[in-house]
C-alpha cells in the first residue's frame, strides 16, 4: 500500500477549503473531512496520524470544533519520531488548553521527552511546557526543568529560562528554586540566554519580594555590565537592528534594572550612569532607538533618580511628543501619565502640546491625551483648559464626545471655585452635548441653581436664550423647564439682571410659548412632557392672565395615552379649576435644595440610600390630592424630589434627621408602613453605634450568645416559659384597636453605683397589651463582670418573656453594654401599670455579687 | 463560555478594531484591558496582544524580527506561503517566543535551529518510507 496515496493530501485539503464559494460549501468540505478523520482514529490507522492532525489544526484555525483529536495528539507524542512527536506537541498546544482535563494526561510523556538524548525533542517537550502547562503540571516537571536550567547547551538553557517563567508564574511558590539558577544564567555571553535569562530574573522579582533583593544584592553589577557591553559592542550583523545591537537585550536589561532600582536608592545612584548614558546616546530616529528610548525613560520614571536624570526623561518625552510619528507620541503619552505622578510640574510645561493631542486625528492618541489633561488639571490652570475642552466639543466626534462630555463635567464640578462659572460652563456643556450628559449632572446642576439666589435670574434668562439655540439637546432642556418653571417671574421682570447681560424682554405668554412647544413637539420625552406639564402649572399661578391659556394646553393632554402626562394633566386641571385658593401655595417656590444631599450622595452612596428607604416609608397622610412624585428616573428621587410640591402641606411625616435621632436612642418610629421595619437603615447605623442587637420582634429566636450559667430564665424563644412568676400569669384579653401610635421614652430602670440598667420601648399598634422592652446593662465599676445573669418577677396580670441576653460578659467602665430583650404582656392593660421586681447576679474578681431592685417608673399606658 | 467560542469571539472583535483603523494612525489598540499591537504587511496584518506595562514599540519589532526570518526561510514570503505551510510557520514562532516572552535576538541562530529540525525530521521520515516499502 503506497503510504502517500489514501486520504486528502494537507494541501489539497487546504485547496479545496479555498475553492469554497459559500460558508455552507465550506462547512461541507470541513465535514466531509473530519467525517475521514474521525474514522481513521478509530480504526487506530497510525499512517496518516501526522497529516490528519496537521489538516485537523488547519481546520480548528477556521473555527470548527476539534475536540475529537485531542487524543490523536497524545499517541503522536508518544511516538517515537521526531516529526511524530513535532506536530503532536504543535497539535496540543494548539487544540488544547490548560483547563482541559486531557492535558495532564500528556504529563509522563513529558517528562521522558524533557529526559531524551535528542536536544531538539527537549526543546520541543520545553516549549509545549512553557506554553500551555497548568498548575499540577508545573509543579510535578519543575525538577525537571531546573536541571535544564544548567545544560550545557544553549538552546536548552534559552527554552528552560522562559519555561520556568511559566512555571514560576503558575507556582509562585516554586520562585526559590529558580533563583539561583537565574542569577548564574546572567553570566553567560549567548543573547539568546541572556534574554531569556534577564526575563526570567524580571518575572522573578514581580513574584517574589525575596528575589528581588537577593537580586539586587547579586546581580546589579552584572546587569550594568552587560548593557555597557552591548552598547559600546562594535557592529554585528548577526544582532544588529537599525544600526543597534540588539535592543532587545538592552530592552529587557533595563526592565529588569527598574526592578531592581526601585525603592532603593543606592541601586539606583549606582545604575545612574548607565542610564544617562543610553539615555542621550541613542539616536531617536528609528523604531528600535525609540524603544530602548522609552524603555530607559520608564526606567527612570521608576527608580529613585536624580533630579537632573528626571529632567532628562521629561525632556526626552517632550521629544517624542513633538514627534510626528502617531506610535511615539501615544507612547510619550502614556508615559507622561505616569510622569505626572513624578514630577507634575515638569509636565505642566508641555500643555499646550498635550491639547493638541485631545484633538488628534487619532482615536487612540485623544483617549490618552484626554486623560492625561485630566490628570493636569489644577486650580490655576482650570479656566482656559476647560475652555479649550468645551470649545472643542463643539467638532469632535460621536464616540468621543461622551468621554470629553463626561471628564469636562468632572472637571468644573471638582475645581469650581465660584458658582456662576460652574453655572456657566454647565450651560455651555448642556447646549454642546446635553444628550451625553448623565442625570445626575444636571440634577447636581439644579441644585446648586436652587442655592443661588442671585444667580437665578441669571441663569433662567440664559438657559432661555440657549435653548433656543440648541432644542434638540434633552438635558438642557429639562433644565430650561425646570427653571422657567420655578423662575418665570425673574425671567419677564428681568429680576436679578446681572451686568454681563444683554437687554431681553420676555413676555408671558413666551415663556408659556416655550412650555407648550416641549409639550407637543414629537421630540420630547415623557419625563420632558412631564417636566412641563407642572412647569405650566407653576407659571399659571406666577402669570395670573395665564391661567386660562394653561388650563386649555392642560386639558388636551387629559387625554394622553401616556398614563403619567394624562394623571398629570387630570390633576393639575383640577388645582386650577377648583382649588383657586390653595393653587398659590402649592406652586411656591420651591425650598432651598440642600446642596449637602448631592455630596452625600457622591460619598456614600449607602447613606442615600437609607434616607430613601425611609422617605419612601412615609406615605403622606391627609391630602386630599395625591400629587404626584418624582421624575421618570427612581433612582434619583431622594435627592431631587423635582416635583415634589407638597413641601408645604404635606405631612411628611417623620423627616429623615428625626429617624436617625429616633434610632440613636433605640426607639424604633414605627408606624403604619412599619411592617418593612427594621428597615435596613436602622440596622446599619445601630451597628454603627453598637448599641447592640436591634429590637427583636417576638417571632425571632436570636442566637445564644451566653451558654454559660444559663440559668431558668434565659432560654431560647421557641418555648415560651415563664420567668419567676411570683403569681400565677394570667392570658391575655381581647383588647381594644388603638390607631394612635404613641412612642415611650426610654427610662433608667435601675441605677446603683456599680450598676445601670435602663429600658426602652416597642410596641406594635396592633397588639397595644405587648411591650418589648430591650434592657441594656452597663457596668459602671472598673472591674468587668461575668456570669452576669438579669431575672426579672412580675404581678400575676403580667406575662414575662426574656430573650436570651447578648452576652453574660460586662466589660468595665460601660465600654460596652449586654442587652436583653424582655417582652411583657400587661393583661390588664389600660388599667393597671406594669411593675417589675429585678434580681442581677454577677461575678466580680471571682466573688459573687448580686443586686435586687424594684421598677416603678414604667411609661404610663404600656 | 468554551475556548473555542471565547477564541472566536477574541478574533472577531480586535479584527473589526484593528482593519477599520487608517494607515496614519498608530499601532495600538486598546482592547479589553490589554493592548493590541498590530503592524501591516501588504495585505496582512500581525497582531500581537499584550499588558498594560509591556513596552509597545519593542513588540512592533518583536514582530519585525519574525517576519523577517519568516522571510528567509520560505524566500519571500507571502500569504500563501503562510496558509499551506501553516505548521512551519508555528515551528519557527516556537523558536522565538516561548511564554509570551522573547527567546532569541539572532535571526541567524533560529534559521539555524529550523533548519537542524527540518533535517532531522527528514532523515526519519525517509527511513519510514524506505523500510515500508520493502
Amino acid at each position: 500500500m503506497n503510504p502517500f496515496s489514501s486520504g486528502t493530501r494537507l494541501r489539497d485539503m487546504i485547496r479545496a477549503i479555498r475553492a469554497c464559494k459559500t460558508a455552507a460549501e465550506e462547512r461541507a468540505v470541513v465535514r466531509k473531512e473530519c467525517a475521514a478523520i474521525r474514522s481513521a482514529i478509530s480504526e487506530s490507522d497510525q499512517g496518516y496520524r501526522h497529516r490528519n492532525i496537521a489538516k485537523l489544526m488547519f481546520i480548528h484555525m477556521l473555527g470548527y470544533p476539534t475536540h475529537f483529536g485531542q487524543m490523536e495528539c497524545l499517541k503522536l507524542i508518544a511516538s517515537a519520531g521526531f516529526p511524530e512527536k513535532r506536530i503532536g506537541y504543535l497539535g496540543l498546544m494548539l487544540l488544547l488548553d490548560e483547563r482541559q482535563e486531557v492535558l495532564m494526561l500528556v504529563t509522563n510523556s513529558l517528562k521522558q521527552d524533557l529526559n531524551h538524548s535528542n536536544q531538539y525533542i527537549v526543546g520541543l517537550a520545553l516549549c509545549a511546557l512553557g506554553n500551555i502547562c497548568s498548575t499540577e503540571m508545573a509543579r510535578d516537571l519543575a525538577p525537571e526543568v531546573e536541571r535544564l536550567l544548567l545544560s550545557r547547551d544553549p538552546n536548552i538553557k534559552k527554552k528552560a529560562a522562559l519555561c520556568s517563567i511559566r512555571i514560576i508564574r503558575k507556582v509562585p511558590d516554586l520562585a526559590e528554586n529558580f533563583l539561583s539558577l537565574a542569577a548564574t544564567l546572567l553570566k553567560e555571553k549567548h543573547h539568546g540566554v541572556l534574554i531569556s535569562g534577564v526575563q526570567l530574573c524580571t518575572d522573578l522579582c514581580k513574584v517574589s519580594e525575596d528575589a528581588s533583593n537577593y537580586l539586587r544584592k547579586n546581580c546589579t553589577e552584572g546587569l550594568v555590565r552587560i548593557l555597557k557591553d552591548v552598547s559600546s559592542s562594535p557592529y554585528s550583523p548577526e544582532f544588529d537592528i537599525a544600526g543597534i545591537t540588539d535592543p532587545f537585550l538592552h530592552i529587557r536589561v533595563l526592565r529588569l534594572m527598574r526592578m531592581c532600582g526601585q525603592g532603593d536608592s543606592d541601586t539606583s545612584e549606582y545604575i545612574n550612569d548607565i542610564l544617562a548614558q543610553v539615555a542621550s546616546k541613542t539616536e531617536l530616529n528609528k523604531n528600535a532607538g525609540n524603544a530602548i528610548l522609552y524603555e530607559c525613560v520608564e526606567t527612570i520614571m521608576g527608580i529613585e533618580a536624580t533630579s537632573g536624570l528626571r529632567v532628562l526623561a521629561i525632556n526626552i518625552l517632550g521629544r517624542f511628543l513633538s514627534n510626528r510619528d502617531n506610535n511615539i507620541r501615544y507612547v510619550a503619552l502614556n508615559m507622561l501619565i505616569k510622569a505626572v505622578a513624578v514630577d507634575s510640574q515638569a509636565v505642566q510645561r508641555h500643555r499646550t502640546t498635550i491639547l493638541e493631542c485631545v484633538k488628534d486625528s487619532d482615536a487612540s492618541i485623544r483617549k490618552r491625551a484626554l486623560e492625561l489633561v485630566y490628570l493636569l488639571v489644577n486650580d490655576i490652570n482650570v479656566k482656559p483648559l476647560t475652555k479649550e475642552l468645551i470649545d472643542y466639543l463643539e467638532v469632535v466626534d460621536h464616540d468621543f464626545k461622551g468621554d470629553l462630555t463626561a471628564k469636562i463635567c468632572s472637571i468644573v464640578e471638582k475645581f469650581s471655585q465660584e458658582k456662576k462659572w460652574y453655572i456657566d460652563q454647565m450651560f455651555k456643556v448642556l447646549s454642546l452635548a446635553g444628550n451625553y450628559v448623565k442625570d445626575n449632572v444636571w440634577h447636581a446642576l439644579i441644585v446648586v441653581i436652587s442655592n443661588a439666589p442671585d444667580l437665578q435670574g441669571y441663569s433662567v434668562r440664559s438657559l432661555y436664550k440657549a435653548f433656543y439655540t440648541s432644542p434638540e439637546q434633552v438635558s438642557l432642556v429639562r433644565v430650561t423647564v425646570w427653571c422657567i418653571g420655578e423662575y418665570g417671574e425673574m425671567l419677564v421682570n428681568n429680576i436679578g439682571v446681572l451686568e454681563v447681560e444683554e437687554p431681553m424682554t420676555v413676555t408671558e405668554s413666551d415663556a408659556v410659548d416655550v412650555l407648550e412647544a416641549r409639550l407637543i413637539s414629537h421630540s420630547s420625552d415623557t419625563a420632558t412632557r412631564s417636566m412641563s406639564l407642572i412647569a405650566l402649572l407653576k407659571l399659571s399661578s406666577r402669570f395670573p392672565p395665564t391661567s386660562g391659556r394653561v388650563k386649555e394646553i392642560i386639558t388636551v393632554h387629559k387625554g394622553s395615552f401616556v398614563l403619567e402626562l394624562q394623571q398629570r394633566a387630570i390633576e393639575f386641571n383640577s388645582i386650577i379649576q377648583r382649588h383657586q385658593n390653595i393653587k398659590s401655595s402649592l406652586v411656591e417656590r420651591m425650598p432651598v435644595l440642600d446642596e449637602s444631599t448631592v455630596i452625600v450622595k457622591r460619598a456614600g452612596p449607602s447613606q442615600a440610600s437609607i434616607s430613601t428607604e425611609k422617605s419612601n416609608q412615609q406615605p403622606p397622610s391627609g391630602t386630599s390630592l395625591k400629587l404626584p412624585n418624582g421624575v421618570a428616573k427612581p433612582a434619583a428621587a431622594p435627592l431631587v424630589d423635582l416635583l415634589d410640591l407638597s413641601s408645604d402641606d404635606t405631612p411628611v411625616s417623620a423627616p429623615t434627621s428625626n429617624d436617625f435621632l429616633h434610632d440613636l436612642l433605640g426607639i424604633d418610629l414605627t408606624n403604619s408602613s412599619s411592617g418593612i421595619a427594621p428597615a435596613s437603615g436602622t440596622d446599619i447605623l445601630m451597628d454603627l453605634l453598637s448599641i447592640g442587637t436591634p429590637p427583636v420582634q417576638s417571632n425571632t429566636s436570636p442566637e445564644i450568645s451566653s451558654d454559660k450559667g444559663l440559668s431558668l430564665i434565659t432560654k431560647p424563644a421557641s418555648n415560651s416559659v415563664h420567668v419567676v412568676d411570683l403569681l400565677d400569669g394570667l392570658t391575655s384579653n381581647g383588647y381594644l384597636p388603638e390607631v394612635h401610635i404613641p412612642v415611650y421614652s426610654s427610662i433608667t430602670a435601675f441605677q446603683s453605683s456599680t450598676l445601670k440598667i435602663t429600658f426602652s420601648f416597642t410596641k406594635q399598634p396592633d397588639k397595644p397589651q405587648v411591650t418589648q422592652i430591650l434592657a441594656t446593662f452597663i457596668n459602671l465599676s472598673f472591674d468587668a463582670y461575668t456570669d452576669f445573669v438579669f431575672q426579672a418577677a412580675v404581678p400575676k396580670f403580667v406575662k414575662l418573656h426574656l430573650d436570651p441576653a447578648s452576652s453574660n460578659h460586662l466589660p468595665s467602665n460601660g465600654n460596652g453594654a449586654v442587652t436583653q430583650t424582655v417582652t411583657v404582656t400587661n393583661g390588664q392593660h389600660g388599667q393597671k401599670s406594669l411593675a417589675m421586681r429585678i434580681r442581677i447576679a454577677y461575678k466580680v474578681n471571682n466573688q459573687e455579687k448580686l443586686e435586687l431592685g424594684q421598677i416603678n417608673n414604667f411609661p404610663p399606658g404600656l | 463560555m468554551s475556548t473555542g467560542r471565547l477564541r472566536t469571539k477574541a478574533i472577531r472583535e480586535l479584527s473589526s478594531l484593528i482593519l477599520t483603523r487608517g494607515p496614519k494612525l498608530c499601532n495600538f489598540v486598546e482592547w479589553k484591558g490589554y493592548k493590541a499591537v498590530y503592524r501591516r504587511y501588504a495585505s496582512l496584518y500581525f497582531c500581537m496582544c499584550v499588558d498594560q506595562d509591556d513596552n509597545e514599540l519593542e513588540i512592533l519589532e518583536i514582530i519585525h524580527h519574525f517576519v523577517e526570518i519568516l522571510d528567509r526561510y520560505f524566500g519571500s514570503v507571502c500569504e500563501l506561503d503562510l496558509i499551506f505551510n501553516f505548521h512551519k510557520a508555528y515551528y519557527i514562532l516556537d523558536e522565538i517566543l516561548i511564554a509570551g516572552e522573547l527567546q532569541e535576538s539572532s535571526k541567524k541562530i533560529v534559521a539555524r535551529l529550523i533548519a537542524a529540525q527540518v533535517r532531522s525530521a527528514m532523515l526519519l521520515d525517509w527511513g519510514k518510507w524506505a523500510i515500508n516499502s520493502k
